[in-house]
This record gives structure tokens, sequence and C-alpha cells, in this order.
């Protein structure tokens, strides 16, 4: 490929590079929340509830994200056209099934949902840790002073619990940054698809080398990011 | 003299074993009370229940004249939340917030829980400090003070409340000799204006000197109650006697 072509290329891959972080601000927007609250839910004294999650994060974390991806995307209409589909529910997964020119908001939901989905459990692990690994003392010494447990878990615990789970965290994130090029398996239109596409056109691994390269910025950058973020919590051990 | 706090048969139990059994006592307005006793005797529970970190199984406590514990159960969470902030509790290991300052360790409570102006909370803070000597250390972090200092912004901390009742539970177990005595320092000076203290310890120097009524409690019972004078001069007990015979020397 000339240095021109390179070029244009590149101009070409920024204007995909778009879907990819939507994709990934998007997953991290709810599944970091999503994550706290299952872990909440593991952790929870009523059994089934802690188990019934427990079951979630084991079929999460036990079986391929791009095989949940697939799963969720056809999961509607699959189970839409089935002829057991109770009436209700069929109108319901209509309209959650956007067709036409709605398809795309339809492709990036599901996909969206399969990352949430997946991403909240590997969360719930890591703040689970990073909770239980609070001194119980600290429990303590918040209800003497007379602390909720509400207050008592926002003002006490969850600051804590951050800074410990940083490290952790900051591996997901980056590992999820590579793992939007999953959706392209759903043709979600992103970096990967256009990589592969004109590599096709070219017959030349240059547009994969250059996929490979937006990949290797986005995780250094995030990887500083976190180490600024470690840094910044280091004034208490 | 009122009595700030009234333990009439508390029993508790973790399954089979019965960590206190009949504990009975009383604690007079500004009476200093040391518990001493072999490890596993039960202070420590004791002083959990007493603080309501522990739930009893059993007998009636009252803390500054308010039923806490009553023949029908414990009172409702409300009532107990009011009881809680009239008592004050250091921990062995001092349990500070690691992620706040100094300061705010100690503006924290009055100002979420009792919705104290944080101006207001503020002074009262560094009035504690200076009275800790720890006047300079305001911005520190806890982990950037020695165990005594810690200690000290713990008990500090404590005071915030203004509680009317203090507990300590092996206030000096996890430092060193040297740093014991400012602790005991200030147990002093807090002994000297009035305030109503119960102190689990081991420090026997201590509990001598400063408390005005000695406890000694084995497997759960208090075996001997008196004026230190009593204990550590004449006690009536066998046991209390063999016990301190090596403090006694």
């Amino acid at each position: 490929m000339t240095s021109e072509e390179i070029l244009h290329l590149l101009g070409l891959m920024l204007q995909y590079l778009m879907p990819t972080l939507k994709l990934f601000g998007a997953t991290l927007l709810y599944a970091i929340p999503l994550g706290m609250v299952v872990a909440l839910m593991k952790m929870c004294r009523f059994k089934p509830l802690s188990w019934l999650t427990n079951l979630y994060i084991l079929i999460m974390r036990g079986t391929p994200l791009l095989l949940q991806i697939i799963v969720v995307y056809y999961s509607v209409p699959t189970i839409r056209s089935s002829a057991s589909c109770p009436a209700g529910l069929r109108t319901l997964l209509e309209r959650v099934e956007l067709k036409g020119d709605a398809g795309d908001v339809y492709m990036f939901r599901m996909i969206l949902l399969a990352f949430v989905l997946n991403y909240a459990a590997y969360f719930a692990e890591i703040f689970r840790g990073g909770i239980e690994s609070i001194p119980k003392g600290q429990y303590e010494a918040a209800a003497m002073l007379g602390f909720t447990r509400l207050q008592t878990f926002f003002r006490i615990i969850l600051p804590q619990v951050v800074k410990r789970v940083i490290p952790a965290s900051s591996n997901e994130v980056i590992t999820l940054v590579k793992d939007t090029s999953l959706a392209y398996a759903m043709g979600y239109m992103e970096i990967m698809y256009i990589a592969k596409k004109q590599m096709t056109t070219f017959s030349s691994l240059t547009p994969l080398f250059l996929a490979g390269a937006f990949y290797f910025v986005m995780a250094t950058v995030l990887t500083m990011l976190f180490g600024l973020a470690e840094k910044k919590l280091d004034y208490y051990k | 003299m009122a009595n700030m706090l009234e333990v009439k048969g508390l029993q508790k139990s973790f399954g089979e074993l019965d960590v206190l059994k009949d504990i009975t006592f009383d604690v007079a307005q500004g009476e200093v009370v040391a518990v001493i006793g072999p490890s596993g005797s039960g202070k420590s529970t004791l002083l959990r229940c007493l603080t309501q970190l522990e739930r009893a199984d059993g007998g009636t406590v009252s803390v500054c004249g308010e039923p806490m514990l009553t023949a029908e159960g414990y009172r409702d969470t409300k009532t107990l939340h009011q009881i809680r902030l009239k008592t004050g509790l250091v921990f062995q290991n001092f349990n500070l917030f690691p992620h706040m300052s100094v300061l705010r360790n100690i503006t924290e409570a009055p100002t979420v829980v009792l919705k104290t102006d944080k101006a207001q909370a503020q002074a009262r803070a560094k009035e504690l400090l200076k009275k800790m000597g720890l006047e300079a250390k305001a911005d520190a972090y806890p982990c950037e003070l020695s165990g005594g200092q810690q200690q000290r912004v713990s008990i500090a901390r404590a005071l915030a409340l203004s509680p009317e009742i203090l507990f300590f539970d092996e206030p000096t177990s996890a430092l060193d000799p040297e740093l014991t005595g400012e602790i005991l320092a200030v147990i002093k000076e807090l002994a000297a204006e009035g305030m109503t203290m119960v102190i689990v310890t081991h420090e026997m120097a201590f509990a001598r000197d400063v408390a005005d009524r000695v406890i000694f409690m084995e497997h759960g019972v208090i075996v001997e109650q008196g004026a230190p004078s009593q204990l550590f001069g004449d006690s009536a007990s066998d046991r209390v006697k063999q016990f301190l015979a090596r403090f006694n020397g």
C-alpha cells in the first residue's frame, strides 16, 4: 500500500473509532454500577438470592463472550417466532426488535446488553473481593459513631474499595477495549469491521496492523490513566 | 451519684460456649472501672455487648439511665441508636478511617450523624486534637502517624460525639511500651475531668493507679471487684492473688 492509501485508510478508520468507543463507554457506564449491585446481591444474607447471583456469575464467566453476544442477539427473534411464545411476551419482543432503519439500533442494544451482562459479572467479583477485604473494624468503628448502614457503605467502605479494586479493574477495562472487536461478528461497524473489509479490498495486511495500532494506543492510554488514578489514591495506605 | 451503667445478669454465648455468665455490676458517674483477667475470660465480649457490637442473650443493661436491654429484649432501633451516641468505644487497633485526614476522621460523625455545622465541628476537632497534643497532625493521614498518635486520634474521634461514657478495649495492647504511656496519660487526664470510663486492660499498673474500681473476670464471671487497693493489696480470692502475683512481685 502507498503512504497515501495508508493515510486515507487511517482517516477512514478514525470514523469507525467512534462506534468502538461508544460500545466501550456504554458498557462501562452500565456494567460498573450493575457489577456493584451484583456484588452486593452475591453477598446478600438471603441465600437463594446469593445462589442465583452466583449461578449468573458462573455462567457469564464460564462461557465465551462471543457466544453470549450471539445468543442475546438472536434470542429476541427466535423466541418471538416460536409457536409456544405467549402473546404478551411476543408483543413485548416485537417492540424490542427494531427493524429496517432502526435495525442498527437493535443490533447495538443487543450487543451492549451482552457486554454489560458479561462484564458486570467480572466487575462483581472484583468489587466483592474489594468489599470483603475491608476489615470488620471499619464497620464497627462506623457503627459506634452512629453511622447508618448506608452512610457506612458510601462514606467509609466504598471509598476504600475503589482504591483496592483499581488494579484489578484496570485489567478488565483494558480487556474490554479489545473485546469490543467481537461485535464485528454481528456486523457492528467498528474498527475491526473496517479493517477486515479494507484488508480484502487492498489484499494487504496493513489495515489489520493499523487496527492493531488503534487498540494498542487505546490500551496504552487506559493503562496510563489507571496509573494516574492509582497514584492519586496513593495518599493513604 | 447516678449510675451511668447498670448491668444485671448479663449472658452471652457463642454456640455451646458460654462466654458471659450472669455478669452484674454498676458504674457510677465519673467512675473509672478497669476490667482485668486472663485472656478468654470474656472481658472484650462484655465490652462488645455493652456497646451493642454483640447482642447479649439475656440479662438487662441500662446506659445513662436509659434501659437498653430489658427482660423483654432489646429496645427499638431508634432508642438503641440514641443510646449508642451516648457511648464511645476506643478499639485495640484504632480502626481509624484510612482514607480520611485526621481532622475528617474526627469531624465526619458530628457533621453526618449529628448534623453539626462543619465549621463548628472542625473547631471542636481542633480543640480535641490540641488536648491530645496532635494539633500539628490535623491534615495528616492515619498511615503517617505512630500507633500512639493513631490511638489518640481515635480517642478524639470518640470524644467528638461528646459521649457520656467511654469504653476502651485494650487500648494499649497494639502499642509498644514506650507509646503506651502516651495513651495512659490521656486516659488519666480524662479521668481527672470526670469522664466515666470502663477500660479493659492488661496494664496492671494502670488499673491500680487510675481506676476507682477493678473488676477481675475469669470464665465469664466476675470473680472479684473492688477498690484497686483491695484487689492488689489483699484479695479475698486465691485466683486473683495468683493472677496478680507476677505483677505484685
